[in-house]
This record gives C-alpha cells, sequence and structure tokens, in this order.
C-alpha cells in the first residue's frame, strides 16, 4: 500500500536530519510585495523553531527520495541499510514547502536526495523543484540545493539560477576516509565539483556585454560538511582540510557533523555517542581562523596528538600557551592582539576600539560591554586594573578547566 | 516643580518627542519629571491629577535643540519598551547629549548601555515575533486565502513588524493579533492598531504535518535541552502547534539512543547487492594522449593529489613540434583544469602571439601536475614544489615528451628544467640559452612567465619581460627553421 504523506515525510526528514546546515542567511534581499508571489529574504536568517537536539529549524531539511544507490558505511540511506524507503514527487515538495511557509513555520526548503538511477536523473528531478518553486508559484523564499557532483554541469549552472545556495559534502576529511567508507564517491569529483561551482559563480559575477546588471547566481554561495569522529582522522587533519576548502572554492562554510549513531548502523563504524563537545570546539577553531585573524597552523601547531583540548576553548588554550603575548593593554593595543584576548568578541573589540577614543576603559566598563571578566582578566591590562602575577600563574589553567564531576558531561 | 507627563506608552514614539522636546526647550532637568502611563494609574483612575505636560513654559525660539539620528533611531526603539523607564531614561539622555553629542559611542556608559539593552530586547522580541507567529487558515473570500495568527509578545512591537509580514505574505490576506495591539494585511492595506486584542480559538490540519516533522527532524542522540530553550524561551511554547511535543521526545530521546547502539546490524536488502554487481566506471578517452591524461587523473604518486583539485594534465594535440613546459598549475588552472589560464597564461599568450606560435598547433603542459600551494584565508599562496615532488611527475612528464617527441621543447622556470633533465643546478646554467638535446631536438630555457608579475622593480620587469618575449620568439623561429611555423 501507497503509504501517506505524512508517513512519507516522517520517514524522509528522518533521512535528512544528519546533515548540519540549516542556515538560511546571507543571500540577496528580496520580497513579494514588489514583485508578487510569496516570501522574502531579508539578510539575516530567521530560525522558527528549535528541535530538543538544540539545532534550529529554519529550513524544510528533506530528501526527495532515500533510496540510494551508493553504500556509504555512515549514511541512514546506504544502499545496505534496512531503513524504510519513500520518495515524493516534485508537486508534493513544492506543495509541503509553500504550506509550511504560509503558515510561518519555514524560511524555505532544503532539499537533497539518495541517488536513484543515475547522478543527472537525481539532480534533473532536484532542479525541477526548485524551477516550479520559483516559476511556477512566484516563490522568493531561501531555497538549498544539495548538488550531486556527479551530475552534468549544465544542470548544476540550472540549479544555480533558482538555489540560493548549493552545497556537496565532502563527507570526510582525508581521500583515504572516503576511499574506506564511500567506497562510491571520489574526492577528487567532489573537489572538481566545488571548482566548477566556485568558476561559475565568478563568470557570473562579471557584468554581461548586454546590460550592466550582474546575473543571480547562487547568491548565499556554496558549503559543504564533514563528519567528524567516524574515520580516525584528528582536528589537526579537519581543521587543515577545511582551511584547504575555504581558500580554495570560496566556501561560506564548512559544517562538521559529529558522527552520530543510526538505525541499522553498519558494522564498520563506531557505537557510540556523537563527539558533540569536539564538534563544538572543532566550530570554534573554525571560527578563530574566519574571524580572528588565527592561522590554521597556529591553531593546529600546539595540540596535543593532534585534538583540541575539550576541557578548554581553543582560543584560551592558545593564550595559556602564549603567555609571553599578554596582558594586553585595552587602551592601547592593537586591534589583532585585542582579538586574541579570551572572553573578548569581535563585537567587544569594535566598542573597546570605539569607546576608547573618549574615555579610559575600567574592568567596569568591559562588563557593561558584556565581556566575562573571569576570562579576559588575567589576560588585560585596564585602567586601574594590572593582572601582575595571575600570568604567572601556574594553576591558570586549573582556573579555568571544568571541574571533574562535570567532566563526565562530555564522556 | 516635580512635571508629570502623561503618556500613552504603546510604542508610538511621536508623543514622548512632543513632550520631550517641550520639556527640552523649558530647560526642565530629567530629575524633575515623572513619566508616566495610565495603567500605572489604574483602571479606571485615568483623570490625571497633576498638572499636564502643556502647561509647560512656552519653548524660546532661539534655542532649538537638534540631537543625533542616531540618538532618534535608537529611542523609536527603545520606546516599543515596555519597561516604565524607558521615558525617563531617554529624557536623560537626551539632556546629556546636549554637553556631548558624542554620547552614544560611549558604550560603557550607564544610561548609554541601558538604552542599547533595551534596544536589544526590542530587537530580539521583534525577531522572535518573525520566527514564532504561527499562521493558520479560516476560509476566505475570493480567490485570497486567508489566515490569522495569535502572539503575545514582551513589548510593542506589532506596528514595528508588521512590515515584515507584508513584504512575506504578500499573496494572502492575514491577522496578527496579540494583547499589545494587531495588524492586518487585505492586499492592498496595511492596517495596524494598538489596542489589545482577545485569543482567537482556530484549528489548522496542517500543524499535523509540522509536528510530524519536527518530531523526525530532531535527533535523539544530540539531546541539548538548554541550547534549544536558550533560544526558544518557554514564554513562546504555549501559542507554538510543535512545543507539545517537546517534553515527550526529550523523555524517550535516551531509550531510543539505547537500542539503535543495540541493535546488530542487519542483512543488506536483495536490491543492494544487485546493485554491487553493477561496476562504477567512468569512461575513457581515446588515443595515446587522452588514455595518459585519464590515467593520471587518478594519480597518486605524491600527497599533493589529495590538496589540489584535480590533475591538470599537458594541453594539445600529439603531432605538436613544439612543446611549452611550465612549472605548475596555479589557483586559476587548478579549478579549471587546463594549463596556463591564468594571469602567467595571459603574458604566456601574448608572447606566443607575438612570435607568431599558434597556442593550438604546441602541447603545453608543466613539470607538476597538480597544484601545490598554502591556504590563507580566502585564498591560496603558491608554494614552490620541492625535488621530490618534481621527480614523482617526472615520470608524467617523460611520458609526453615520448608520445609527442617535440622539434622544440621551451622549459620555462627553473622547476620545468628539473623536471626535464633530473638536475636542480642546471637552470641558472643554462637560462637564456637554446641548446641540442639530441639531433632532432633543441632545448631553449627561459623564465616562466609569473616571475614577470612578482618583479616589483619596473625597470628590472621590462628587461626580464623583453628576454622572456627573445627567447619564445627563437623559439618560433627554431620551429619555422624546422618547417612547420
Amino acid at each position: 500500500m501507497k503509504k501517506s504523506l505524512k508517513e512519507r515525510l516522517a520517514i524522509l526528514s528522518d533521512a535528512a536530519k544528519y546533515d548540519a546546515s540549516c542556515a538560511s542567511s546571507g543571500t540577496t534581499k528580496r520580497h513579494s510585495g514588489t514583485s508578487g508571489g510569496l516570501g522574502s529574504t531579508e539578510g539575516s536568517g530567521i530560525c522558527h523553531a528549535y528541535a530538543p537536539d538544540g539545532r534550529c529549524i529554519s529550513l524544510l531539511k528533506i530528501l526527495m527520495t532515500n533510496f540510494c544507490i551508493y553504500d556509504c558505511a555512515y549514511c541512514i540511506n546506504r544502499s545496505s541499510s534496512n531503513v524504510e524507503r519513500a520518495r515524493f514527487t516534485a508537486d508534493e515538495i513544492v506543495w509541503l514547502t509553500t504550506e509550511f511557509y504560509r503558515r510561518n513555520y519555514i524560511e524555505g526548503l532544503f532539499l537533497s536526495s539518495g541517488i536513484i538511477r543515475s547522478a543527472d536523473y537525481t539532480m534533473e528531478q532536484m532542479v525541477k523543484v526548485a524551477r516550479d518553486l520559483r516559476q511556477v508559484h512566484q516563490f522568493r523564499g531561501y531555497i538549498h540545493l544539495k548538488t550531486i557532483p556527479e551530475a552534468s554541469p549544465l544542470l548544476i549552472e540550472e540549479a544555480g539560477l533558482y538555489a540560493d545556495r548549493l552545497s556537496i559534502n565532502i563527507e570526510l576529511p582525508t581521500d583515504k576516509g572516503i576511499a574506506n567508507l564511500a567506497p562510491e564517491k571520489r574526492p577528487e569529483t567532489i573537489r572538481k565539483s566545488m571548482g566548477e561551482l566556485r568558476m561559475k559563480m565568478e563568470d557570473m559575477a562579471e557584468p554581461t556585454l548586454v546590460g550592466k546588471k550582474v546575473r543571480k547566481f547562487v547568491p548565499a554561495g556554496q558549503s559543504t560538511q564533514m563528519i567528524v569522529g567516524a574515520d580516525g582522522a584528528d582536528d589537526a587533519t579537519i581543521l587543515t582540510s577545511s582551511a584547504r576548502l575555504y581558500s580554495s572554492y570560496e566556501l561560506k562554510r564548512v559544517y562538521y557533523s559529529a558522527f552520530s549513531p543510526i538505525p541499522d548502523s553498519s558494522r564498520a563504524l563506531p557505537l557510540s555517542k556523537p563527539p558533540l563537545m569536539r564538534e563544538h570546539r572543532l566550530y570554534q577553531a573554525d571560527w578563530l581562523y574566519r574571524f580572528y585573524g588565527f592561522d590554521v597552523n597556529e591553531i593546529t601547531g600546539g595540540l596535543d596528538n593532534g585534538m583540541l583540548d575539550l576541557d578548554l576553548d581553543p582560543k584560551l588554550s592558545w593564550a595559556l600557551s602564549h603567555r609571553d603575548r599578554f596582558p594586553v593593554d585595552v587602551n592601547r593595543g592593537d586591534k589583532a592582539m585585542l582579538l586574541r584576548v579570551p572572553g573578548f568578541g569581535t563585537k567587544t573589540v569594535k566598542s573597546i576600539l570605539q569607546t576608547r577614543r573618549s574615555m579610559r576603559i575600567g574592568l567596569e566598563h568591559l562588563a557593561r560591554m558584556g565581556v566575562s571578566l573571569r576570562k579576559a582578566k588575567p589576560f588585560i591590562t585596564a585602567d586601574g586594573w594590572t593582572p601582575l602575577r595571575l600570568i604567572d600563574r601556574s594553576d591558570l589553567r586549573q582556573m579555568f578547566a571544568p571541574q571533574p564531576e562535570q567532566l563526565s558531561l562530555f564522556g | 516643580m516635580m512635571h508629570t507627563v502623561i503618556l500613552e506608552g504603546r510604542g508610538d514614539a511621536g508623543e514622548w518627542r512632543e513632550a520631550a522636546r517641550a520639556l527640552l526647550l523649558g530647560g526642565i532637568e530629567p530629575r524633575l519629571v515623572d513619566w508616566q502611563v495610565p495603567r500605572d494609574l489604574g483602571p479606571g483612575l485615568f483623570e490625571p491629577q497633576q498638572e499636564p505636560f502643556k502647561a509647560l513654559p512656552e519653548a524660546s525660539p532661539s534655542r532649538q535643540p537638534t540631537v543625533p539620528r542616531a540618538f532618534l533611531t535608537l529611542a523609536e526603539s527603545v520606546l516599543c519598551h515596555s519597561d516604565p523607564g524607558r521615558f525617563a531614561l531617554l529624557y536623560r539622555l537626551l539632556w546629556r547629549l546636549q554637553q556631548n553629542r558624542d554620547l552614544l559611542s560611549i558604550k560603557a556608559d550607564g544610561d548609554v548601555a541601558e538604552a542599547f539593552a533595551m534596544e536589544k530586547s526590542v530587537r530580539r522580541d521583534s525577531h522572535k515575533m518573525k520566527a514564532f507567529v504561527r499562521f493558520k487558515e479560516i476560509e476566505g473570500e475570493g480567490s485570497r486565502r486567508r489566515f490569522v495568527a495569535w502572539f503575545e509578545p514582551d513589548h510593542h512591537i506589532v506596528a514595528r513588524t508588521a512590515p515584515f509580514f507584508q513584504r512575506r505574505f504578500n499573496d494572502m490576506d492575514w491577522l496578527i493579533l496579540t494583547p499589545k495591539g494587531s495588524a492586518a494585511w487585505d492586499g492592498r492595506q496595511l492596517q495596524v492598531s494598538l489596542e489589545p486584542a482577545g485569543k482567537p480559538d482556530i484549528m489548522d490540519a496542517t500543524d499535523d504535518l509540522w509536528r510530524t516533522y519536527f518530531t523526525h527532524i530532531f535527533n535523539p542522540a544530540r539531546l541539548k535541552v538548554r541550547a534549544m530553550q536558550s533560544e526558544m524561551p518557554k514564554k513562546y511554547w504555549k501559542n507554538l502547534p510543535e512545543a507539545e511535543l517537546i517534553p515527550g521526545l526529550i523523555a524517550s530521546a535516551e531509550t531510543r539512543v539505547r537500542s539503535m547502539l543495540k541493535e546488530a546490524a542487519s542483512q543488506p536488502p536483495v536490491r543492494h547487492e544487485r546493485r554491487q554487481a553493477i561496476a562504477f566506471e567512468a569512461p575513457e578517452g581515446e588515443g595515446a594522449l587522452s588514455s595518459l591524461a585519464h590515467e593520471a587523473s587518478a594519480c597518486t604518486r605524491c600527497p599533493l593529489h589529495a590538496h589540489a583539485t584535480q590533475t591538470v594534465f599537458g594541453e594539445g594535440k600529439e603531432e605538436a613540434e613544439i612543446m611549452f613546459i611550465g612549472e605548475q598549475p596555479g589557483d586559476r588552472e587548478d579549478i579549471a583544469g587546463r594549463p596556463f589560464v591564468g594571469p602567467a597564461g595571459q603574458i604566456f599568450d601574448r608572447a606566443l602571439m607575438q612570435a607568431g606560435i599558434d597556442r593550438s598547433r604546441a602541447y603545453v603542459t608543466n613539470a607538476v601536475k597538480h597544484f601545490k600551494y598554502e591556504p590563507r584565508g580566502k585564498r591560496r599562496i603558491h608554494k614552490r614544489p620541492d625535488s621530490g615532488e618534481i621527480a614523482h611527475c617526472r615520470w608524467w612528464l617523460q611520458k609526453e615528451l615520448e608520445v609527442v617527441r617535440p622539434k622544440v621543447i621551451v622549459a620555462l622556470g627553473a622547476t620545468a628544467v628539473e623536471g626535464l633533465l633530473g638536475d636542480r643546478t642546471a637552470y641558472q646554467k643554462l637560462k637564456g640559452q637554446a641548446i641540442a638535446l639530441n639531433e632532432e631536438t633543441v632545448l631553449i630555457v627561459t623564465i616562466h612567465p609569473s616571475y614577470l608579475l612578482r618583479l616589483p622593480d619596473e625597470a628590472a620587469r621590462a628587461r626580464e619581460a623583453e628576454g622572456f618575449e627573445a627567447m619564445v620568439r627563437l623559439a618560433g623561429d627554431r620551429l619555422a627553421g624546422v618547417g612547420l611555423g
């Protein structure tokens, strides 16, 4: 008997939840007030709900189908799994997207799919959904399509005309990991596909001969995802790999997804709780690299066994092992060094630079700016404050490290 | 004397601005103003006993106060806050701004910090309204569909948030009701009322599908209840159709994970075995060069392959009489999969054109077939290949030479010479020369065109460019000499 829409929605959202990305930000601003139709995007994304896993629900994140001819060990939809299978038609996906959107549950659609028949056939079906949404239903909301690296470049180009974001998952940090766990996927094909997308984005950004208007093509750029903890790759390998991806393909984001137990899981993989704290530390390190002026080698350089410290955030960890660079004078220090002070965010640094033009900054002022003084105090001097011997204390690390009983939370 | 000012206090900036202006012009100090809203007086007591601000001293027209635009924007937002102290705080700021116009940039100032905190809380409330309003469909009239929502904001934000819904839900009629006002759109006009509204009683069947989605997008192995609640505080739950599921999902999460971990992997389905029998194969090219290129595309002889996008193999015909050998692909070449298409490629193309060499009749390749680089933020910095990498890749270069058998070889730069001769020092000795490799082949050694891009000194660059072009011309002449120019 054919499964109902509700039953299939259950199966195909179960199948989609292991993709971490749910961003709906960074695209062009547009709305239905001027152009008619339904929907708008206004720069920053909106999280319409949160699941008890703490993840934001911004997009309707579903698979078109979870039938798949590939057999990637880490994937709930791999062909050797006995998980229940289902498929949506393009019209059903369009209906779900617009009806959910009208009730303000979502910002748009994130559509992915298992590979059926061929890469091109699958990609064609996904492009049809995006095309119908845009052209038939005048949908102005956000669309993220997962592209299939092996699909024809023409299909990917068409996808980019309708989608705000395209993504191709690199899946694992090393080529060897991909060969072991995703035997049908080719790392060079994945990279080539990302490269082609970058090239198309650059070409489309050039004004056309006819008009000055730049054609819109994947305005929110491309992203990728790496699974953490399914293979033996350490954090240094993961971060180096993502630094390469950022520098090579103009990626907006590399998502790290802690490998999580799946129903009917493969024998080839560890059966344990997902390394959530490790995933969190990787994101923090990624931030340092992208927004705080750290070079990837600085972050990976001093690591024990190539792993980030689970007890301390990577910025604090770096500061503790580079005490000669501190304390930093908040009233005189340069921007680059202020950004390296534990407890200072990019906004704090901006406020400090702005405020100190008209007054001397003391600890109480930093507190008003929302700084965690406990974290920052040992690393700064401010009006009326010098840490003096604090920075030399040998137990400085213990001051920040969580108490032992808390550790069991992450075990 | 205390001055009492009574305001509606429903987020309308105009009433406060008018009062504040009069007070300021009258020189009334902030500590002498008592700001009130009718609700403070209790129901039925809206009979101001004190003097309303109309009785304030007449303003002297000579002292028109001015304020920075940033203050007005801030005030509009802070006035939407429900804190009764907001009017006094803003008037204090306004007063102090007359002395110090840069006051707002001092984020560490107590009043400034408080105002920005209120502004932030209003912004957050407005953001949450955009996120958590849930429309339910009711019967419509004519072709337009009609939706109604009930929402309970903390602050007076309906008026400032309503345009968002108009921009987004343009093709349907909607009505948002809240205890702090309501907004309605009928396709022609956006109407906002500041009067409190009552909660409607509506059901929408689609909420059930949404609950299905909410249940199944949740990963029980990643339970993080606190992270959820900090972004979706419980106070919003009562109006979210999905929130009733949360306690159950939390309670069953651990059991679900444990059963996933306990379950042994099952036998793969039959269709899987069938599919595994079909091999995944990439098509292979024809001809000696094509099959070489195909083979090289999977090369893993050195670690560079895992970092670069792809193998950039040589390009040209088997019959080519002339072969150009560069160093390695750069950023553009790595992405495009073709040699000499980046900035250095443009210099190269120009030199070929001037020398009358048709690139399509030449064979163009590199000593090393993968791009070696260091990541720097969003860019890649070229890194010179080392002798090991050059030696590994010689294997491919030798194959290319065997198939093409060029009459003239132009080695561009030290890496090209090393790849060709296996000698790291040979370049310095051979640069700027043409030597016979054997009876049939002449080797011409010159700089790599990217060297010209790196030279900062203009005179030196002109000199080197001239030398480079001369050597390419010489190659062209030699080619003409063998009769195939």
